[in-house]
């Protein structure tokens, strides 16, 4: 597609920008006075084009796409700009005018399919009342025709289902159809695969893009991932902190981005660093000079040691079905693998592979079914409580949400200090003396402190998950999706503390992750597990390199930027 | 579904059997002889109350009196009381009553605080949803004895509006001014709960996502927002027309309402172990059948709770 500003559509309806928006400011009321969230923000949309708006959480992305559709939440406002649709100025228009426009003129596909859908209706009523609401036929057959088209197998009986009664996917699905039901000239996609597994994530944007070309729809895409968006848009937007600091055609963006802060972005997206050494395999260069700038490169470990050893691992639980009865379901099935001391192998899998099963039993939160985890030559399962105890001091865990994982209750000393004050190692001075010097190694202000999890950001939080779990100076520390929830940047930040604190410390990790762009950039061992079995297991260049599984394969290619071909020197 | 609902039935059972021992122990453990207290100042002789111990079975050991009563209970002779009524006609008189009673005040407490907490929650902040809120604080924290006699003064005897007493024939027409007093109190409960839930809900992604599909406002506030809302005030709403049922005692006596409360309140008064066991009975019947109830209307509004299991 062209990207010049005027332009003829397939339709050859108009050379007009379907949606402009010119100098657009946003801001909140707080409660210490008006907050400006975004400030001069200006792109264009032609009929039939995608954009997408790129940047971290808080920069404005989202709030500049809600404008659009006049969803500001209650407390902001359009402080000045204009939003144009088809030459209209809607940034002040009536809320009359608005309904008229939502659904029929501009559709949204949200971003998370878990809150998105009222849990109290059926997919069906949901779908209906849209298709009423916007003026158009809503018998059974044309909702069964919309969640059809959107890719849902069944829709008839799907229909009469419950949100919860549908997976994730499903549920994207269906919002997908609900956004598209009555063909919208501009579709506002707001993360709309974020929640889900890689390869969901493939299948969906991959149906969207087709729904909407067949369409003519135009999509305003936000996301944060600056790969997936060149990969899906014309266009690329990037905001950071409020402003558009970047715009233009996506490949032009990609290979000679501008601002600084787009220049971190294209350096750190772990899906652009994933498919940077993948081109430069391709192309013969070696992969460990193409790493993103202060990225250390692990020290080849000289201990081959196996300090953890997993044999013939099992894992069955009992399913009620009613009535005393229940089903096996085995979520871990005979997996086998080792991890050599200082070094870092990785599970991979989709939702449901049972690979956090598998970090549970090695943490001995929860007992195999059968088969054998041996720890530094001893099996797990014949330790005695005291033993359990001690074993715990040396293999850590940390946990996919930083969020949860803290004691909203405690500060930060005592949340660092508890594993030290559990196992009575020290002191009251030499275990505040240990936290300034854990804080210092994870690149946390010794101030932090006193400050509660509330008060810091994802990032920070996910420090202090690392400076808790290497207090007791574990030898094994198991990341259970630990920068899954993490934004790009602050994840190639915490991925660098990881690799440091590895080559450093001679720490051994097992990363379990279903994301495999990270994969890629830390890991020297990779398991791929589906549906509870280990189907692939290696180094991680040969398994990248030469998947010999399709579901390896289908995982490796729905990487967001996949398609695109990057030379190696663009970082 | 069946089998679940089976199964809440069989579980009356045990909680029957309970409830009633432990209600016919307090009345057994109570101080004071209940037959020399019929007599008041001039005490009958020995023998005549030797012969009434007998025939109300209280010269027999708790057990035994635990147990005849049940066995009685099972073959629908609740026996008579103090005064030679039997108790099954008594019942048959105060609970209708008691039950019209609730019901009003039930509706009354859900259509109003409902209807007021959803435009308090949608208009959060605003001087409506202060002033509710301050009202509702105020009705909390009156006494019912306070505001029932101040209505019935108001409202029945100055203004002539509704009937200040009841009497002998309850209907709801009369029994309109108890049946608020007895609502006004849950009223404010069911307001505030409303509003918290509302305020909750209105701000979930699935609202949102409802408003860019284009629906009205209207339709959005009752499909999304009301319903969901509904889900928590349900459960309250089940678990007071127990209290509005066994609760109305204060309010029967200003009313004059010749239900449950006042001759529970009588029979407990004159230690009548098988009356106060036989309404007791009753109203736990009631309050485990509405719970029951509650947690079915709970299946249908939330769909994510299932009971097959």
């Amino acid at each position: 597609m062209t990207t010049s500003d005027v332009r003829i559509s397939e339709a050859g309806l108009t050379d007009k920008p379907l949606l402009e928006i010119r100098d657009l400011a946003i801001s909140f009321k707080t409660g210490s006075g008006e907050v400006q969230a975004v400030r001069n923000a200006h792109l264009t949309i032609m009929p039939g084009e995608t954009v997408a708006i790129v940047g971290e959480s808080g920069s404005g992305k989202s709030t500049t796409a809600l404008a659009a559709i006049g969803l500001l939440p209650g407390n902001g406002r359009v402080s000045g700009g204009q939003i144009l649709l088809d030459g209209e100025d809607i940034s002040h228009a009536s809320e009359k005018r608005m309904i008229e426009l939502r659904g029929n003129t501009i559709g949204m596909v949200p971003q998370d399919p878990m809150s998105n859908l009222n849990p109290v209706w059926k997919i069906g009523y949901q779908v209906k009342e849209t298709l009423r609401a916007n003026g158009r036929p809503s018998g059974p057959a044309d909702v069964a025709k919309v969640l059809s088209q959107a890719g849902l197998p069944d829709a008839e009986r799907r229909a009469k289902q419950y949100p919860h009664e549908f997976s994730g996917g499903m549920r994207q699905r269906a919002l997908i159809a609900i956004g598209l039901s009555c063909q919208p000239r501009l579709l506002i996609a707001d993360e709309p695969t974020s929640a889900l597994d890689v390869t969901v994530q493939r299948q969906i944007l991959d149906h969207l893009e087709t729904m909407t070309s067949e369409l003519g729809t135009s999509v305003l895409l936000i996301t944060h991932d600056l790969g997936l968006a060149a990969e899906r848009a014309d266009k690329v937007v990037v905001m950071y902190r409020g402003n558009v600091v970047e715009a233009g055609p996506s490949l032009e963006l990609l290979q000679n981005p501008q601002h600084p802060y787009t220049q971190r972005l294209v350096a750190s997206a772990p899906s652009l660093a994933s498919r940077r050494i993948q081109v430069a395999k391709e192309l013969g260069v070696e992969s460990d000079e193409l790493l993103a700038p202060g990225e250390p490169v692990v020290v080849e470990p000289t201990m081959t040691e196996d300090v953890l050893q997993i044999q013939n691992l099992r894992k069955v639980f009992k399913l009620r079905s009613g009535f005393g009865k229940s089903t096996d379901f085995t979520a871990v099935d005979d997996v086998s693998f080792s991890v050599k001391r200082g070094t870092t192998t990785a599970i991979v899998g989709e939702s449901g592979s049972g690979k956090s099963t598998v970090a549970q039993m090695v943490l001995n939160l929860q007992k195999p079914t059968s088969g054998k985890i041996v720890f530094d030559g001893v099996d797990t399962s014949t330790l005695n409580n005291k033993e359990i105890f001690a074993f715990r001091r040396r293999v850590q865990p940390i946990f996919q949400d930083p969020y949860g994982s803290l004691d909203p209750m405690y500060n930060i000393f005592r949340t660092i200090e508890e594993p030290l004050r559990t196992h009575k190692i020290g002191d009251k001075a030499s275990r505040e003396k240990k936290v300034r010097e854990l804080l210092d190694q994870v690149a946390l202000p010794q101030s932090t402190m006193q400050r509660y999890p509330n008060e810091l950001s994802g990032g920070q939080r996910q420090r202090v998950a690392i400076a808790r779990a290497l207090a007791l100076d574990p030898e094994v520390i198991i990341c259970d999706e630990a920068v899954s929830a993490l934004d790009v940047l602050v994840q190639a930040q915490v991925l660098n503390l990881l690799a440091d604190l590895q080559s450093r410390l001679g720490l051994t990790y097992l990363f379990i992750t279903h994301d495999l762009a990270v994969v890629r950039q830390i890991a020297d061992h990779v398991c791929v597990m589906e549906k509870g079995k280990l189907v692939e297991t290696g180094s991680t260049d040969d398994v990248f390199d030469d998947p010999q599984r399709d579901y390896t394969k289908a995982l490796l290619h729905a990487i967001p930027g996949a398609r695109l071909m990057l030379p190696p020197e663009v970082a | 579904m069946i089998q679940y609902i089976l199964r809440r039935l069989l579980q009356i059972i045990p909680v029957f059997i309970g409830t009633t021992l432990l209600v016919y122990f307090m009345v057994f453990a109570l101080p004071g002889d209940p037959i020399r207290a019929l007599f008041g100042d001039r005490p009958p002789s020995e023998a005549v109350i030797a012969q009434l111990r007998q025939q109300y079975n209280l010269d027999q050991p708790f057990w035994v009196q635990y147990g005849l009563f049940l066995k009685n209970l099972f073959t629908f002779n609740l026996g008579v009381d103090f005064t030679g009524q039997p108790i099954a006609a008594t019942l048959g008189r105060i609970f209708p009553v008691t039950v019209m009673l609730a019901v009003e005040a039930l509706i009354i407490q859900t259509v109003f605080g409902v209807t007021f907490g959803l435009i308090a929650g949608l208009r959060k902040g605003k001087v409506f949803d202060a002033t509710v809120l301050i009202a509702s604080l105020v009705v909390i924290a009156i006494p019912t004895f306070v505001l029932g006699f101040v209505l019935q003064l108001l409202v029945g005897v100055q203004l002539g509006w509704a009937k200040p007493t009841v009497g002998a024939t309850a209907d709801w027409g009369n029994l309109i001014l108890p049946a608020t007093v007895l609502g006004l109190v849950s009223f404010a409960y069911v307001l505030r709960l409303t509003r918290a839930s509302v305020i909750e809900n209105m701000n979930a992604d699935y609202v949102r996502t409802a408003t860019a599909k284009g629906l009205s406002r209207p339709r959005v506030v009752v499909t999304h927002i009301l319903r969901n809302s509904m889900i928590p005030v349900i459960t309250y709403l089940g678990a007071s027309l127990g209290g509005l049922m066994g609760g109305a005692i204060v309010t029967e006596s200003i009313f004059n309402v010749p239900g449950v409360g006042q001759k529970l309140f009588q029979a407990v008064i004159r230690s009548e172990g098988p009356t106060v066991v036989a309404i007791v009975s009753v109203l736990v019947l009631v309050f485990v059948i509405a719970n029951l109830l509650v947690d079915l209307l709970y299946a249908w509004l939330d769909p994510r709770i299932r009971y097959e299991n």
